[in-house]
């Protein structure tokens, strides 16, 4: 809801697998990626969608509840820009999507 | 609360701090005095509004000019103002011959964001190289306010609105819900109580002052004063930041925009006549 009231087109992929389809279907220009999905982890996707054809091109934010320093350190080891922890609110992801060049 | 309350508080306020609140705006004044009068142990604003009328304490006096004035503040707020500090007003600054250290002031600086904003990003920028040395002075009228500000203890909103990812994880540690500075920034910055409608002069000259989100809420009068004193205050070919929107063209107080900026200004070079 915040992200269309900024004016972005949001799709929803119900786990890892099928996200990663959708992406190769058309590469999205930013990701929000929760730590914990089913069949597929957050971070697995990550490491599965830099090595797809254009997977190096979309922002990749995680969003998940994983707070900690060891969880943020290895989402940026696998290519993650930004990481905002829950819980959030309207402002922290405006600041997060500009720090990546969104808005 | 009567009007004559809320013309005392909006009083004392411009008084102490020469920020303009409007008298008109009762639910704003007791929303931000709330929590005063709770700590205070008072059962309503009007109570403390007497015990303010009936003994003047200076304290509490103080402690409700604090309390009334706007506190938001951000890491990086606005993100422009430290991009052009990083590229373009550091590497001038550094080229410039000198061996005395940079000054830079965070003038108004709340509980530090943006003092420490500054201190990251010079960090980054040297990094680990050797450089002219840089002295951070962040000052804010509120004890309260620099008290968390020297401790560098930030909660979880804070530190995600404004603050890249990649500081976090290299100067900040998780100590519950709370996320604290490393001691290597914080001890980058100095701290200092300063009321900005009084006389500065003992603050120094400064290379850079960082005036963001303070001049916009102080009466005309007032905001050109204090302008005058920020420039008196800055060294030749020195910047001054404003906020958005808080454009203080003024010939007289010797500010140039620089840039075709709005918020950064120059100190022209004093005129100098050579006999």
């Amino acid at each position: 809801m915040i992200l269309e009231n900024l004016g972005f087109h949001v799709t929803e992929a119900s786990d890892g697998q099928e996200a990663i389809a959708w992406c190769r279907a058309s590469m999205p220009d930013a990701i929000l990626l929760d730590w914990n999905m089913p069949l597929m982890s957050g971070i697995d996707f990550l490491r599965q969608l830099r090595t797809e054809p254009l997977g190096d091109g979309p922002k990749v934010l995680f969003c998940t509840v994983e707070n900690d320093l060891s969880h943020i350190n290895e989402a940026l080891k696998a290519g993650a820009d930004e990481y905002i922890m829950k819980p959030f609110d309207g402002d922290v992801i405006c600041a997060k999507f500009a720090e990546v060049g969104l808005l | 609360m009567t009007p004559d309350d809320l013309s005392l508080i909006c009083r004392i306020v411009r008084a102490r701090a020469g920020y303009v609140v409007d008298q008109a705006k009762a639910a704003i004044i007791e929303n931000r005095l709330g929590p005063l009068v709770r700590r205070e142990g008072f059962n309503s604003l009007s109570d403390l509004v007497s015990e303010i009328k009936a003994k003047r304490d200076e304290r509490l006096v103080w402690e409700l000019a604090d309390a009334m004035l706007p506190k938001d503040t951000a890491f990086f707020r606005d993100r422009t103002p430290f991009t052009q500090f990083r590229d373009v007003i550091m590497p001038d600054l550094e080229q410039r011959l000198g061996t005395s250290p940079l000054r830079i002031w965070s003038a108004g600086c709340g509980t530090g964001q943006e003092a420490y904003s500054l201190a990251l990003t010079i960090d980054e920028v040297r990094a680990g190289r050797a450089g002219r040395a840089v002295q951070i002075v962040g000052s804010d009228l509120s004890e309260r306010c620099l008290e968390r500000a020297a401790a560098g203890i930030f909660n979880q909103m804070e530190v995600q609105k404004g603050l890249p990812i990649r500081y976090l994880v290299r100067h900040f540690e998780r100590q519950d819900e709370a996320w604290h500075l490393s001691a290597s920034i914080r001890q980058k910055v100095q701290w200092s109580r300063v009321n900005l409608i009084s006389e500065i002069s003992t603050m120094g000259q400064f290379d850079v002052i960082f005036c963001r989100y303070v001049l916009g809420g102080l009466e005309d009068l007032m905001r050109k004063q204090v302008l005058s004193q920020l420039a008196g205050a800055l060294n030749d070919n020195g910047y001054l930041i404003v906020g958005r929107d808080e454009a203080v063209l003024d010939q007289a107080v010797g500010l140039s925009p620089v840039w075709g900026s709005s918020d950064i200004y120059r100190r022209e070079t004093a005129l100098r006549i050579v006999a």
